[in-house]
């Protein structure tokens, strides 16, 4: 029989040295990449902790921390026994950080002796000053490699805190960044209910929290999390566990509360806090189709952003008096009817071609559509039925009878999206245990099977292609009726892209997920002409973007709110695994076999 | 493709689809044989009465317009060819769509413009072009090779044995990321390439076509490329080893080929080409953005699937008869039938290529060559 064990350290210094100095590279490059690309000077602006902490500070020294945890993390297969994590993983984390903290040193020297401004735009004078705390070149290479070395330290013992002290640590942090992020939201919150008094109290005046605040919220924060240790995953496995009537019970007043929260928030909060909700809300109706298109169905439409474009054409051709061939100047109701007609038209058109084609052919031909149809609304061939690059204008709000919808009143906006959205929450709630919404997630599993079980696959996907393109042109009629015209130029792929990495982010095929991958994202980061809470990444959502979908997909492909049975189809493999070392497959019985099989497996996994 | 009728109800739904399929083919093919036959009538009878009923201030082409129209076809082509090799061969290999690679060619052609933009202001450009020439294009061929490397090793091997979307998705989140880091690096500016020299620019004339001199230089170095990869991958050993991962990667792994070293190779290999097709992009059309690589990546990746994926010929084929009809079929087939402004209309030509070709003839005019896993 073969012992089950991994090699152990000697000492604290028996490292090995090329994965330590690998990471130490990671980090120094990283570290070096975000201030050529220009991110820490421009979000300098942004105060964190007033006078001691900017977001631009902030975004250098959060590498090192997580750099430093991730390499001093151990994979631990189980079956095995592992190492106890302590003074071993310390040391190599201080020396990343002490790597990466030389490399960016490097940088600053690089910074001084050369000018490369001109192919660089970010190799600036500024950036200098920013890294040396205008001290001096000495001043700041010691000062850096100290702190990546501390910070990366620090990241690295997290690992070795007990759990009540890591969890406690980590809900500090994450609740103070939060409380600081979202300054603007919480301001007018508490404005609202009439509470300027303790947004003074805790925030400065030039932004950022007080260093008295932090201190007092962080020991609040430690306190409430100490207490709430435990209580919380209880609270949630006791909702898990309920069944029938008693769940429905508790759903209903948790969807109670979230309605009235919606209803009446919005009464409280100022103009930008409305129209920040109004654009989550947009975001929210078009993730919300691409979920049942990519996340129930499995069809990866990468063209999403046609379907967006007929509605918002549709409607401010209908609705607008300045339409350039055909005015009817119709009720924006009226015009819904027409909007969910030709969103249904254009679905089986662009989605009849496709449908037989293989996933990822899929993909770039509805990109393709995607982009023809943007041509088509800019090309002078349809101009003078569509306005060609000069779009659409005046399009008019939404008479209501009793309130008027438009952009300059984003409150308005807001509920008319909040409607839009409930429809689309509960026709994709619906869906999704129908019977059509089984068979898009057998077609997801596996078409051939699903073919096979007698589904009608070709029926099914179109059905998943309209109702997507009809959410969407939905979205783009509201999106319409809120601006007040429409331009070719909104309806770029980017925003595709954008629903694709909300959709992901969230969790796809969830609900749940996609609301807060929409809230998360759209709300804080923003959409891709909108701003969100933090005003200053502008410039880098998009990159942000990009690198949280690779990220996803690497380490979490079920999103953040995962569906319990999309996850289960991503880590099918770990499934089967688990089952098999719990005993439960059959079939292996054979424990000599078996080791060796694990030895093989657990080394592809590091790898 | 598995269309046996199961019940007569989705039998009925299955004639509807293809009954609509038919009739999208039937009357694409209508519009370019109409617009095809508009054009010929339009050259021998300029005042014909289709003519006057859809294009009244129709001229025709005359015969130096359309040789024209041929060239910059082909020297745009063999650019759309050099970036589809890298599509086809990482089809071949891994069997997804690698979305990042048009960001790879994107990486090129910034590269060359750092580069000549500094040989320029020391005057090296005007004095020793060639040298210069070929510097650029080792490094851009350099820089962009580390790219395909680097970013197969952190974002598509660990994913390599995922279900076929997932890496799709991924490479898209790549080339979102690359796009914008290099939007940090360089800033949103357009740049411009230095001009060529001029005894390299001038037209010249040959078989009594009048080609530019940048036109001629970018058909010699894709020709150039293609020959060298030709040789690569037919006659040397890890050619071999590329053709045999492409086949089955365990049966090649069995037979003592390292499979991971190998699928390097392959995007080093796509990563160098993508960056020659900066380097001409850059020469032919002198000015790079960080959107560059986009419209160029999946117009080569239909190229691609327009020569048949995996099929290496068949990708540079592909690029040069897609670089022609996007060039050529606006003003042939959309002029006559009275579409105004035509050129705004070229990369709708393109994906229209696309979709005929896929309902045509999904596997390419020159046959896709997949694995058997692949092919699906």
């Amino acid at each position: 029989m073969n012992t089950l064990a991994v090699p152990m350290p000697s000492s604290a210094l028996d490292q090995d040295w090329r994965k330590v100095l690998r990471w130490g590279l990671i980090c120094g490059g990283t570290l070096i990449a975000l201030c050529l690309v220009g991110m820490p000077v421009e979000l300098d602006r942004r105060e964190i902790i007033e006078r001691y902490l900017s977001l631009g500070y902030l975004s250098v020294v959060l590498v090192p921390i997580v750099i430093g945890w991730v390499s001093a993390s151990q994979v631990v297969l189980e079956g095995f026994e592992s190492r106890k994590q302590g003074l071993f993983d310390l040391v190599t984390g201080l020396v990343v950080g002490v790597i990466g903290g030389g490399l960016l040193s490097l940088l600053m020297l690089a910074l001084d002796s050369w000018n490369l401004r001109d192919p660089l735009v970010n190799w600036s004078p500024k950036l200098f000053r920013f890294l040396t705390y205008e001290n001096g070149m000495g001043f700041g290479a010691g000062a850096w490699i100290v702190t990546c070395g501390v910070l990366s330290l620090a990241g690295a013992s997290l690992h070795v805190m007990p759990r009540l002290a890591r969890r406690t640590v980590g809900i500090v942090m994450i609740g103070l960044l939060s409380l600081s992020v979202l300054e603007a939201a919480v301001s007018d919150v508490s404005e609202g209910f009439g509470l300027e008094w303790l947004t003074d109290l805790i925030y400065a005046k030039k932004g950022g929290l007080t260093l008295t605040s932090t201190f007092v919220v962080g020991a609040v924060m430690a306190v409430v999390a100490a207490l709430t240790n435990g209580r919380v995953k209880a609270v949630t496995n006791r909702y898990r566990e309920m069944e029938g009537i008693e769940r429905q019970k508790a759903s209903i007043i948790l969807f109670a509360v979230v309605a009235v929260l919606c209803i009446v928030l919005p009464m409280f909060l100022g103009k930008i806090m409305n129209e920040l909700l109004a654009n989550v809300g947009l975001f929210l109706l078009l993730a919300l189709g691409l979920n049942i298109v990519v996340g129930l169905a499995g069809l990866l439409d990468l063209g999403y952003v046609a379907f967006f474009a007929v509605g918002g054409y549709t409607t401010a051709v209908l609705t607008s008096p300045n339409s350039p061939w055909f005015a009817p100047e119709l009720h924006f109701g009226f015009s819904l009817i027409f909007v969910v007609v030709f969103a249904i038209i254009v679905g089986l058109v662009i989605g009849a071609p496709v449908i037989r084609m293989r996933g990822d052919y899929l993909a770039i031909v509805t990109l393709g559509f995607g982009e023809i149809i943007r041509l088509l609304f800019m090309s002078d061939w349809l101009g003078p039925y569509f306005g060609g690059a000069q779009g659409i204008t005046n399009v008019p709000g939404v008479d209501l009878g009793f309130a008027m919808v438009k952009g300059t009143d984003p409150r308005s906006v807001f509920y008319l999206v909040l409607f839009f959205c409930v429809i689309a929450i509960y026709v994709s709630w619906r869906l999704q245990a129908s019977r059509l919404g089984r068979a898009w997630m057998a077609i997801r599993e596996d078409e051939q099977v699903a073919e096979a079980m007698g589904i009608n696959t070709v029926s099914a996907k179109l059905m998943a292609f309209v109702v997507g393109a009809v959410l969407a042109a939905f979205s783009g009629a509201v999106l319409v009726a809120k601006v007040g015209s429409v331009f070719p130029t909104s309806f770029m792929i980017l925003i595709s892209i954008i629903i694709l990495v909300v959709v992901i982010v969230g969790g796809m095929g969830n609900i749940a997920g996609v609301m807060v991958g929409s809230f998360v994202l759209i709300g804080v980061l923003g959409g891709p002409k909108q701003p969100g809470l933090l005003q200053e990444f502008q410039n880098f959502k998009l990159l942000i973007y990009g690198m949280l979908l690779v990220f996803m997909m690497l380490k979490r492909p079920e999103g953040l709110v995962p569906s319990a049975r999309r996850s289960r189809e991503l880590h099918q493999d770990e499934f089967l695994q688990d089952a098999w070392l719990k005993g439960d497959k059959p079939g292996i019985d054979d424990d000599e076999d078996a080791a060796p099989l694990l030895v093989g497996d657990g080394g592809g996994e590091e790898e | 493709m598995p269309t046996h009728a199961i019940s007569t109800k989705s039998a009925r739904r299955l004639v509807s689809v293809d009954r609509f399929l038919t009739f999208i083919r039937v009357f694409l093919v209508t519009v370019i044989v109409i617009g095809l036959l508009a054009f010929i009538w339009q050259q021998f009878d300029a005042d014909n009465p289709f003519a006057r009923w859809r294009n009244p201030g129709a001229r025709g082409l005359t015969g130096d317009q359309f040789k024209g129209l041929l060239i910059s076809g082909l020297s745009q082509g063999s650019m759309y060819g050099l970036i589809a090799l890298g599509y086809s061969m990482v089809y071949g290999v891994l069997g997804f769509i690698n979305f990042a690679h048009g960001e790879v060619f994107m990486v090129g052609a910034m590269t060359g413009f750092v580069a000549s933009d500094k040989f320029q202001a020391n005057g090296m450009w005007e004095s020793n072009f060639l040298l210069c020439l070929v510097l650029i294009i080792v490094m851009a061929v350099f820089f962009s090779t580390f790219t395909a490397v680097v970013m197969e090793r952190v974002a598509y091997r660990p994913l390599r044995n995922s279900p076929r979307l997932i890496p799709l998705i991924t490479s898209i989140g790549v080339s979102f990321f690359i796009q914008n880091f290099v939007l940090g690096l360089f800033g949103p500016s357009t740049k411009s390439y230095p001009r060529l020299p001029e005894w390299l620019a001038k037209q010249r004339s040959i078989l009594t076509f009048e080609i530019a001199g940048t036109r001629l230089l970018v058909l010699a170095v894709a020709a150039t490329s293609m020959v060298g990869l030709w040789y690569i991958v037919e006659r040397t050993k890890t050619g071999k080893a590329m053709r045999a991962v492409a086949e089955d990667k365990e049966i090649a792994s069995l037979m003592g080929i390292d499979v991971n070293r190998t699928i390097v190779t392959t995007f080093a290999v796509g990563g160098a080409m993508a960056g020659v097709g900066g380097i001409l992009w850059g020469l032919m059309f002198r000015s790079v953005t960080h959107m560059t690589g986009f419209l160029p990546g999946v117009k080569a990746f239909t190229a691609a699937v327009v020569g048949g994926i995996g099929n290496l010929g068949g990708a540079m084929a592909g690029g040069i008869s897609l670089g022609s009809a996007e060039s050529i079929a606006p003003l042939v087939i959309l002029e006559p039938l009275g579409v105004p402004g035509v050129s705004q209309l070229k990369d709708a030509v393109a994906f229209t290529v696309l979709v005929l070709v896929l309902l045509f003839k999904p596997s390419g005019l020159f046959g896709e060559r997949l694995s058997s896993e692949d092919r699906a």
